[in-house]
């Protein structure tokens, strides 16, 4: 796919698959995932637990243990190259420096017996040969631009003197040290409460808008996603299930699965108290490999179609992709 | 049964302070203010939702209550009788009235145990039933809970979250209270498996008339489920009122802050919202700030927020707030 502007995009997901090879057995984490990403676009990555969002991203940067883990086929092209085939070597030269990852939990990803300054000087003088001196200055100004107050008398803080949202402002400004062009977040408001969680988001809005990077942003929360992202893809039991502009995908969801989701939500605004919808039953455990729709026993729609074929992700609206073979608005199946 | 204007649980003035040990005589060297004088009702057959970000010590308030932690000061009536002064088999008989559902579905179900063990538990230690009417008892939770009976003898490993949410839930309904404190009982789970445990909890209160004292942290769950709701911040109310009422037209600017802060899962409604991004971290509750505890993170605050404690009052009908700006004519906005 090309975007509006005519541009290749940045990033290139070409059929990925991931397994997990457990003692229990294997685990289809991830099972053909395909999408782009723009060049200075956010992407929301929206799923709930399992649904292989993170192992995606995970097996893009090659951060997977492997074992148990293994990437079995598909391709991630970023700049002329193929980021699953690269050495690891090579691939940590893109880590870090050309995409950059947030976690969840600022709490365990920060080393607790390294102060600041050694934490995010570290990518610095590692991938861009900076001196010692000139990484500090470096780093005040990166702590600077995340908005920790004070920030070249805090460098010799350890991360326990710092508090979760702060810690998480650490964690953007050590993926941002190099420039990285794509910034990938997994969850990383999560674990915060909702005042530090807007500083965090406007945190990453004002930066994305001055330093022009691209953005995935793995999220359960599909408030988070309203508030950031330009496009969004839903996944379910290791599939993209859903794609679309994320005003197309709020206004007109497609797939059941997101139809209920988004109805299982309670309004902050909201006129009339309403049962809240549900989703019958609980996600696959992806011990087989899924050879029917996935959502099948869960989704009110579904038809003898559905049992017999998993159904690709088809276009039925421009920019709008869906993997369903029922019409959920028209009440009847699609074809192809 | 109930007392007179339905009230079921009257929170007065309720205080819990922790202790701060130091050194090798373990000497007390100050207090974490967690719930620093609250005070509410809760009605018969109402919600009430306790919301407030993490440390404000609503899920303190909410054990409090229950006696799970003797409160340093304050009364706690449970239909008229004061909880906080009575102790062994008095209080005990209470507790059969008052339950709790947890947040942690993996933590707060013992691994060794079966479902059967588990949610016949609160029978046995208050000695009620045969062996024969406690299974029959335990099989009717189960169904109560739309759960086969068939799980009685399966462990807790075997079920996902949304499971384990409903056998604390049946084991919370096992001495037929009156009243449940859920304590963040769908914070763990996953989106489309909360939307399950919270009509759930609706259909059971409807059919059983219970009471709920709602701890979250979700306001857009609590703005669902309650009827009225306090907000807490560093241990004391910052506003109390009738769910539409608060919601639409938030008086604390704390309030007004928070709910600016919620995103909305509507692309649209989130380009055209205003947002109040607060600046810093909530205080030590070791320390809490002089005067309004908000006054540190507060943009309208002014010199008598430092110099003096606001006073919780109705400013206006069923609508409470602590704040020196707001008046029942106008209030500040943000």
């Amino acid at each position: 796919m090309t975007f509006t502007d005519g541009r290749p995009p940045i990033l290139q997901v070409k059929n990925l698959v991931t397994r997990f090879y457990m003692p229990e057995g294997v685990i289809h984490a991830v099972n053909g995932v395909s999408f782009d990403l723009g060049e200075g676009e956010t992407l929301g990555v929206v799923g709930e637990s399992g649904c292989g969002k993170s192992v995606t991203m995970l097996s893009v940067m090659q951060l997977i243990a492997r074992p148990p883990g293994r990437i079995e086929s598909g391709e991630a092209w970023f700049h002329g190259k193929d980021l699953l085939r690269l050495s690891n070597e090579e691939i940590r030269h893109v880590r870090g420096a050309q995409m950059a990852m947030v976690f969840q939990d600022p709490m365990t990803s920060l080393n607790p017996v390294l102060n600041i300054q050694k934490q995010v000087s570290e990518p610095l003088m590692l991938h861009l040969g900076m001196s010692k001196n000139q990484a500090r200055d470096r780093v005040i100004e990166l702590l600077r631009l995340v908005g920790i107050p004070e920030a070249e008398k805090r460098l010799l803080d350890y991360p326990h003197q710092f508090s979760g949202g702060m810690r998480q402002r650490v964690m953007i400004a050590m993926a941002l040290a190099c420039n990285p062009q794509i910034l990938v977040a997994d969850e990383p408001t999560t674990a915060l409460d909702v005042t530090i969680q807007a500083q965090i988001v406007d945190l990453v809005k004002r930066l994305r808008d001055e330093i022009g990077m691209s953005i995935i942003w793995i999220t359960h929360d599909l408030g988070v996603v309203a508030r950031l992202a330009q496009r969004v893809v839903v996944m379910y039991a290791g599939f993209i299930i859903e794609e679309a502009l994320v005003k197309e995908l709020y206004a007109n969801p497609t797939h059941p699965y997101t139809i209920g989701l988004l109805g299982s939500l309670p309004k902050l605004i909201e006129e009339e108290r309403r049962k809240l919808t549900t989703i019958q039953g609980r996600p696959p455990l992806l011990y087989e490999k899924p050879l029917i729709c996935p959502f099948a026993p869960r989704c009110s729609y579904a038809f003898d179609r559905c049992w017999q074929e998993n159904p690709p992700l088809a276009e039925v609206d421009t920019q709008h992709r869906v993997a369903c073979w029922w019409n959920v608005k028209e009440g009847k199946a699609r074809n192809g | 049964m109930a007392e007179t204007n339905g009230v079921l649980l009257k929170v007065d003035n309720l205080v819990k302070h922790f202790p701060v040990l130091r050194g090798v005589f373990q000497r007390q060297v100050g207090a974490v203010h967690a719930v620093d004088g609250i005070t509410f009702d809760i009605r018969k057959g109402e919600t009430f939702g306790l919301v407030g970000e993490s440390g404000c010590g609503k899920s303190t308030a909410g054990r409090t209550i229950l006696q799970l932690y003797r409160p340093t000061a304050g009364k706690v009536l449970f239909d008229g009788i004061d909880l906080t002064r009575i102790r062994g088999e008095e209080l005990r008989r209470m507790r059969r009235r008052m339950q709790m559902i947890f947040q942690d579905p993996y933590a707060s179900l013992n691994p060794r145990m079966t479902i059967q063990e588990i949610i016949s538990e609160p029978l046995q230690v208050h000695g009620i039933g045969t062996p024969q009417e406690t299974r029959e008892r335990v099989k009717e939770l189960l169904n109560i809970v739309r759960l086969s009976p068939d799980f009685a003898p399966r462990y807790p490993h075997e079920f996902s979250g949304g499971q384990r949410q409903r056998i604390g839930i049946a084991r919370a309904l096992a001495l037929q209270p009156d009243f449940i404190v859920c304590d963040e009982p769908i914070s763990a789970l996953d989106v489309s498996i909360q939307a399950q445990v919270i009509n759930l909890l609706e259909e059971l209160q409807a059919e059983l008339g219970l009471t709920y004292l709602f701890i979250a942290h979700d306001l857009s769950m609590v703005r669902h489920i309650s009827s009225r709701v306090g907000v807490m911040y560093l241990g004391i109310l910052a506003e109390l009122g009738d769910v539409k009422e608060l919601y639409s037209n938030p008086l604390h600017p704390y309030t007004q802050a928070l709910l600016s802060a919620v995103p909305v899962p509507d692309p649209v409604i989130e380009e055209k919202r205003s947002r109040i991004i607060l600046e810093g971290d909530v205080p030590s509750p070791v320390n809490p700030p002089s005067g309004c505890r908000f006054r540190t993170r507060c943009p309208l605050a002014v010199d008598i927020c430092k110099e003096a404690v606001p006073e919780f009052r109705e400013v206006r009908r069923d609508h409470w707030v602590a704040c020196h700006l707001v008046k029942p004519e106008e209030s500040p906005r943000l």
